[in-house]
């Protein structure tokens, strides 16, 4: 049985002001079926972070951080500093230890 | 598990591009990146040796990668350019003065020289106060207008030969489909030009106009740049938010759709019937623009009239508005008159305040100092300095009296208001429902001739209500709009 994991979680580009403007956070993750009991499967994906954000971090507007399962079209994410386009997308199993960023396109300049 | 640079060059991939797919590593893309830059500034010969070229600098990501390429380039490919930055300071507290320091840190990092040119000093009056004046409905409307040329004097003053912007490929799309989406055929046919200015102005180049912002996203974050990024405190435009929600959820699906739109905007052909509208100077002021009087100086004449309104909507209900000011500034200059003369025989000359109005305490007198402390530097003055002085001539505690009538001034600009400005349906409520204000969107109309908010029914107003077209469009069949392929 999977255990919690341990992410670096990071906001830029503008998204961070959606999240009380704090750019790194360190979380860590309950057991994935502690968390979501009818979960058909054993480890945290991204979607299933996504989830979790809305529920603990992201206070006000989710619309404009989340649509869908997804996140915002324009909302750019990392995985290790990779494109998340390059690793499944939802569907990455997150490891202990992996940073996650998200980076706003939409938040001009 | 990582993928493999799709170029062999043994590295892991890092991103996939939007615009080709490819997977790439750090290096291969930056090399990808900066080349097709390269090729859009060649294949467009956007400079020539020798030239100075003002980057117009917000603090935001577009410009700051601009101003790293251009410079990446410069050195490169001995372009010969001498580069700077130009920004322009509206005074909006807490959010221009941020971005401000993130350009002053480009100039750190690029050794550029900088030039800053505030509101306050080409018009007289900073962002915030004309919020406190007019709200924060309408204000984007003084933003872009101001702003845009605001860059033209500014390049003026450096004595540039081009001003680079940083608008990318999806603004550029954004542009396209919201001309479509307004009916204006006039912008369509030159939004999608790489440079744009007629004669007499000083260009305007694109060299990211083919870059993806998904790309210069990653490219200012994989190099450490940089930027500035906020919500615009102010309100954003809730039809362009819509559209451009419209234009990253197709991206989503396929990504090509962002040069599909430009392609389509560059290659439709406008049927010549279409009227488009010339180009000509202010009389006012002399820089660019479709009517007699441009419309930076009928916003600054609405503010420094105390009709701050003037100028938002429809130009005729702006003439009607002017009309029936000035009629009413013609009675309130005769019952001053009157009121003078009733002065003159009832005191005597000592008593009166002199004519300098910095030591009248009267509230009246207050206002015209004001008035014309901006009129100082605006040519547009029709501050009334000659009531000014009538009042400060003759005032000596009776300006309670001018005063009432000054009041009843204002209750009849207010109906005023009340019943000529209207025209805002185009202009987004305050934080409507969840649009990010994108300040690129300030970026457009600051650098963007093509980029003002107009509804189909305004360009129609404005440019073929003079020709003797019967039909307003209201019943939809002006056939010289229709688009030719
Ligand atoms: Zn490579
Ligand atoms: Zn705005
Ligand atoms: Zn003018």
């Amino acid at each position: 049985m999977a255990a919690s994991v341990k992410l670096h979680l990071q906001f830029g580009g503008g998204a961070e002001l959606l999240f009380d403007k704090i750019k790194k956070r360190e979380i860590e993750l309950p057991a994935l079926k502690k968390y979501f009991p009818d979960c058909q499967h054993d480890k945290w994906n991204i979607r299933d972070l996504l989830v979790w954000i809305k529920d603990n971090l992201l206070r006000e507007r989710p619309e404009l951080f989340l649509q869908g399962d997804s996140v915002r079209p324009g909302i750019l994410v990392l995985i290790n500093d990779a494109d998340w386009e390059l690793y499944g997308e939802l569907d990455y199993e997150l490891q202990d230890n992996d940073t996650i960023m998200f980076i706003s396109t939409l938040h001009g300049g | 598990m990582p993928v493999p640079c799709r170029t062999g060059c043994g590295k892991n991939a890092m991103l996939k591009r939007p615009k080709t797919g490819d997977a790439l590593c750090k290096d291969c893309f930056f090399w990808a990146f900066e080349t097709e830059i390269h090729f859009t500034i060649t294949k467009a010969e956007l400079f020539k040796s020798g030239d100075s070229v003002a980057v117009a600098a917000s603090g935001g990501k577009d410009s700051t990668v601009l101003a790293h390429v251009l410079k990446t380039l410069n050195q490169r490919f001995n372009y010969g350019l001498n580069l700077m930055l130009l920004s322009i300071d509206e005074g909006i507290t807490g959010y221009r003065d941020d971005s401000l320091e993130t350009v002053k840190q480009n100039r750190d990092d690029y050794e550029m020289p900088l030039k800053i040119l505030s509101y306050k000093e080409l018009y007289g009056w900073t962002m915030d106060e004309i919020v406190a004046q007019i709200g924060r409905k309408n204000n984007c409307t003084f933003c872009g207008v101001f702003r845009r040329q605001a860059l033209d004097r500014g390049a003026a003053m450096l004595g540039v030969k081009c001003i680079a912007t940083g608008h990318n490929a999806d603004d550029i799309a954004e542009t396209v489909l919201m001309n479509v989406l307004r009916g204006d055929i006039a912008r369509l046919k030159r939004c999608t030009a790489i440079t744009t200015g007629s004669e007499g102005t000083i260009p305007r180049v694109k060299p990211l106009k083919y870059t993806y912002e998904k790309e210069i996203v990653m490219y200012a974050h994989y190099k450490k740049l940089v930027y500035f990024s906020t919500e615009c405190v102010f309100a954003p435009n809730a039809y362009r938010g819509h559209a451009r929600a419209l234009l990253k959820d197709m991206e989503k699906i396929r990504a090509s759709c962002i040069m599909d739109i430009i392609y389509s905007g560059e290659t439709m052909a406008v049927k010549e019937e279409v009227t488009l509208p010339s180009q000509r100077t202010c009389i006012r002021c002399n820089f660019v623009s479709s009517q007699e009087v441009c419309k930076a100086c009928v916003l600054l004449e609405g503010l420094n009239k105390g009709l701050p309104k003037l100028g938002i909507g429809k130009s005729s209900k702006a003439k009607k508005m002017l009309e029936e000011y000035n009629a009413q500034q013609t009675n309130y200059k005769e019952s001053l008159q009157a009121a003078a003369k009733e002065l003159d025989d009832v005191q005597s000359k000592k008593e009166l305040c002199l004519s300098d109005s910095k030591n009248c305490k009267s509230g009246l007198c207050k206002g015209k100092t004001k008035l014309n402390r901006n009129s100082s530097i605006n040519s547009n003055d029709y501050t009334n300095s000659s009531n000014a002085k009538e009042c400060c001539s003759n005032c000596s505690g009776s300006c309670e009296r001018i005063k009432v009538n000054a009041d009843v001034n204002n209750t009849k600009v207010n109906t005023l208001l009340e019943k000529y400005v209207i025209n805002e349906t185009n202009i987004a409520k305050v934080n409507g429902e969840g649009t990010l204000c994108n300040p690129s969107n300030s970026d457009d109309n600051l650098n963007n001739s093509d980029d003002e908010e107009h509804t189909h029914a305004e360009y129609i107003d404005t440019h073929i209500e003079q020709e003797d077209e019967t039909c307003s469009a209201s019943c939809g069949k002006l056939g010289s709009l229709n688009i030719g392929f």
